[in-house]
């Protein structure tokens, strides 16, 4: 590290340096009337001071917080900079969070001010407001529909802007002096949880972790300013932070903001990004559409994609590789490439990628190494909040679907003995949980080793293996290890099931909750003539019961070749009739089913799988997609599957 | 008489003792009502009473045998539809009647039509005023996508979308020609819920954002007297009721004509 790069320690210097060194190379994009709308790194450092000035005119101090709700727009990530150079402390929120979830953090980070995209969420923020005492303004960056929104404590992105831009007038040095102030110890962002385990927590970042993480990433994947990412998933995600805002003002790229959620893959495709990453059901779900296009494909089509599908998952992961292969095979690639892979790629918008993440939950083998042998240079990564999503990145010449990779640059890891949890230090280990020192001595113990809750296995060759969630791993009566995640995983990569729990521990046998994919049986029973009404309907019919019973069963297949896991094969199963659903609060905002919430609803359920009653009928409450509340009444059938002996693999 | 300017609350559009036949039959039979500037107004009434021919006869397609209608203080006789067009009275229909075969995009640009001043030679090398005047009526397009969120499907064909998003795009193309008084023919036929629900909001925001007044024809009840200022009710021809949502809903005769009462 030189002089230079110390003095660069908080990421206002970053932006301020941006803006001198690389004034026009492009910052952030947003596609606005049809049309991407650029902002270089000089728009981004002025529109960083005018917002920030006008925070401090808004009587915002250094220390207070400022959170952040909306979907991801260049305008919101300004927020963190302007913020940041003020001295207060920005916090994001999911936008998708109900008011009670919002609220609950608004109160907890005692906001101050909450900056939000659109009237909905001025609508949400209003709706709380009795219970969050400590808000004094909500800014909006939309427009549209607050006209009649006459608080004086409501107020517009623009108009704070123009309050800043007069600020600076009078006081033109002021910005610049705050913004020396901080220091790389300071508190940076505090991002909550998601909330997996109850309530969210408040993880501090300082900026020497999130300016660390993003520089030691970016170095490593030789990241620079001609380099350009889709920033799509949520911007309280730690990972987005890394992506789009902390590797951005270090290496200078471009973060590309789509104009809304349904237009993500339109926009993935006009932007053509160099760098990309996106949670294994992204990949899982666009790998699910792409086998129903085909399946609607002409049969030519069709037969040219099963060849040179074939061809590729014998070679193309080799060549990728850089490994040796057949002059033969080589040339069927190239053919492939040519006449499938380059066109289906540059559908997908992948044509440009260099580097491919996949993190946040295991991916499954198969899709893992289907996108890999496209040609898609697609890698794992480990990390979670407390970490700054930097922990473990893979090597591009050594990619395995089994492992996440050796410990990143800076970062070590070890497997605590006893409960097989993996520990790490980084330099993007977290400061502490906000208001709540307990849990920080949880998650750290004294010699500042971080418990990541995650269970693993430490390959010969130093590679991280994550099997589970440490908690989740149990052991079935016999003593056979049970680690859901792993046969739910092995259960998703069905295009027909898009979600699976699976109960085990302490039981005699394996069973498992499916959740069906809707376009993709929806699909699949319109191509043969199955009536349906409705998700409960289609759960429910006798031929969708036969076709996940076959899944269920190539997956016990698949598990008897493991021997340590061959015992635990799904003895029963059954289709819920609802789709679990975050707004239920069963699965969190990024997808990650909540157990413990959904042993709590579909006790009745468990209770059938794990007796031998064919029909079972419940009730459960849910919610639809207006957000008002009704109540479920289905009967669900339970439905036997075969398991097979265990056997050892080929090899 | 000129055409006057309206101001919100006055009366927009005045019919009076408006008849249409066909032949023997009797469509409409001495119907007078108003629009006012800046209302939601709706037309309901059990089907064959005469609510599309009402309609028909406000935007210039059918000329009734009797009766004047007088928009924006001008009295009319015969009018044909582009007439009422230009003049600022914009309409969906019952079925959809977009160009199937053209992008969403495309089918809200016809509706600029009207507004589009270049030459037909200008427009072909698609120089100068003709390339100005293009990208204003596309920006203007483009923020009734942003209204309606359809951003998704701004290139799709409108053949391949859903039906409920058909009737936003019908939606966006009648806004494209920015009328004062816009007729909707059942905006909410066919339509589940979610997609009503949707609907509804739209309606309230055109309304809203852009003080459009709206004539609308609706079977759903709910819809009406959740979204209305006033209602009119037709049946055989005739008018029998006339009010604010409440009174409708209580009249006796209005009961009777959907409950099939006293027929």
């Amino acid at each position: 590290m030189t002089n230079k790069d110390l003095e660069l320690d908080t990421f206002p210097k970053l932006i301020r340096r941006n803006a001198n060194e690389r004034p026009k190379v492009p910052a952030y994009r947003e596609k606005q009337y049809g049309i991407w709308q650029t902002y270089n790194w000089k728009d981004v450092y002025d529109n960083s001071r005018s917002l920030g000035l006008g925070l401090v005119e808004l009587g915002v101090k250094r220390g207070d917080a400022v959170a952040i709700i909306g979907s991801n727009r260049p305008q919101l990530y300004w927020v963190f900079s302007a913020s940041q150079a003020v001295g207060a402390l920005p916090v994001p929120l999911y936008q998708d969070g109900v008011a009670e979830e919002i609220q609950f953090v608004l109160e907890h980070a005692e906001a101050k001010i909450v900056i939000v995209e659109d009237q909905e969420q001025v609508d949400k923020v209003l709706s709380v407001m009795d219970q969050c005492p400590t808000i004094e303004y909500i800014i909006y960056k939309e427009d549209r529909g607050m006209r009649h929104y006459d608080q004086p404590f409501v107020k517009s992105y623009a108009e704070v802007q123009e309050l800043g831009r007069a600020y600076d007038q009078k006081h033109p040095d002021f910005y610049e002096v705050e913004a020396e102030k901080a220091k790389g110890s300071d508190i940076a962002t505090l991002m909550y949880t998601s909330g997996t385990t109850g309530r969210p927590k408040g993880v501090m970042l300082s900026f020497d972790n999130m300016v660390t993480a993003g520089r030691l990433s970016s170095e490593f994947e030789n990241l620079n300013e001609n380099d350009k990412v889709l920033s799509y998933l949520p911007m309280a995600w730690v990972g987005d932070h890394l992506f789009s805002y902390s590797q951005a003002a270090q290496a200078g790229f471009s973060v590309n903001c789509p104009e809304n959620a349904e237009t993500v893959l339109t926009d993935l495709r006009e932007i053509g990004p160099t760098y990309y990453f996106a949670p294994p059901a992204i990949f899982e779900n666009m790998l699910t559409q792409m086998m129903i296009r085909i399946e609607d494909a002409s049969s030519i089509k069709q037969k040219m994609f099963h060849y040179f599908v074939d061809v590729a998952k014998k070679c193309g992961v080799e060549i990728l590789e850089g490994k040796p292969v057949s002059l033969v095979d080589r040339l069927l690639y190239k053919l492939g490439d040519f006449l499938v892979f380059g066109p289906l790629k540059n559908t997908l918008g992948f044509s440009q990628i260099r580097v491919a993440y996949t993190a946040g939950a295991p991916m499954g083998p198969e899709v893992f190494k289907f996108y890999r042998s496209l040609g898609l240079n697609l890698k794992q990564l480990y990390g979670q909040t407390e970490s700054c999503a930097y922990v473990c990145i893979q090597n591009d010449k050594d990619v395995r679907s089994d492992t996440v990779g050796p410990p990143a640059p800076g970062c070590e890891i070890k497997i605590d003995e006893a409960s097989g949890e993996v520990l790490f230090k980084s330099p993007g280990a977290f400061v502490g949980y906000y208001k709540n020192d307990e849990a920080t001595a949880e998650a750290r113990n004294s010699e500042g080793w971080v418990y990541t809750g995650d269970a693993g296995i430490m390959t010969d060759d130093g590679q991280l293996k994550i099997i589970d969630r440490a908690k989740d791993v149990g052991k079935l009566t016999d003593g056979t290890l049970f680690a859901p995640q792993y046969i739910e995983n092995k259960l998703k990569f069905f295009p027909f099931i898009s979600e699976a729990v699976c109960h085990g521990a302490d039981k005699e046998t394996v069973t498992a909750f499916i959740n069906i994919d809707m376009e993709a049986v929806g699909n699949w029973a319109e191509r043969r003539g199955i009536s349906y009404t409705s998700y409960q309907d289609l759960a429910g019919r006798d031929e969708v019961y036969a076709q996940i019973k076959d899944c269920v069963e190539q997956v016990n297949r698949d598990l008897g070749i493991d021997s340590e896991l061959a015992g635990a094969q799904i003895s029963r199963f059954l289709v819920l009739p609802k789709a679990l659903d975050a707004d239920d609060g069963e699965l969190t905002r990024t997808r990650k089913v909540r157990r413990r919430i959904i042993a709590e609803r579909y006790g009745q359920l468990i209770d059938a799988l794990f007796s031998d009653v064919s029909v079972v009928n419940i009730e459960s409450d849910m919610t639809f997609e207006d957000g008002r509340k009704g109540m479920l009444k289905a009967s669900v059938k339970v439905a036997n599957s075969e398991t097979y002996p265990a056997m050892r693999a080929a090899s | 008489m000129t055409v006057q300017d309206v101001k919100p609350g006055e009366v927009l559009l005045q019919v009076d003792d408006i008849s249409l036949s066909f032949g023997a039959v009797r469509a409409i039979s001495d119907v007078s009502f108003n629009i006012l500037k800046g209302e939601v107004r709706a037309i309901i009434g059990p089907n064959g009473a005469g609510k599309t021919s009402m309609l028909n006869c406000i935007n210039g397609f059918y000329h009734p045998q009797q009766g004047t209608i007088t928009y924006k203080g001008q009295a009319r006789s015969q009018m044909k539809p582009f007439e009422a067009a230009a003049q600022g009275i914009g309409r969906t229909f019952q079925n959809v009647a977009l160009f199937r075969g053209m992008s969403t995009l495309d089918n809200i640009m016809t509706g600029r039509n009207l507004k589009m001043k270049s030459s037909l030679f200008s427009s072909m090398i698609w120089w100068g005023g003709a390339q100005k005047e293009e990208m204003e009526h596309r920006r203007y397009v483009e923020d009734i996508i942003d209204f309606l969120e359809i951003e998704a499907i701004r290139k799709t064909p409108v053949g391949r979308l859903p039906y409920g998003l058909q009737k936003r795009v019908e939606l966006g193309r009648a806004l494209a020609a920015e009328p004062e008084l816009l007729l909707l023919d059942e905006p909410m036929a066919g339509m589940n819920l979610e997609e009503k629900e949707d609907m509804c909001r739209f309606i309230l925001d055109v309304n809203d954002e852009f003080g459009t007044t709206i004539c609308l024809i609706e079977h759903d009840m709910g819809v009406v007297m959740d979204i209305s200022d006033r209602v009119m009710v037709l049946d055989y021809g005739g008018k029998i009721g006339d009010g604010v949502p409440e009174e409708v809903r209580a009249d006796q005769n209005v009961i009777d004509a959907y409950l099939g009462g006293g027929h």
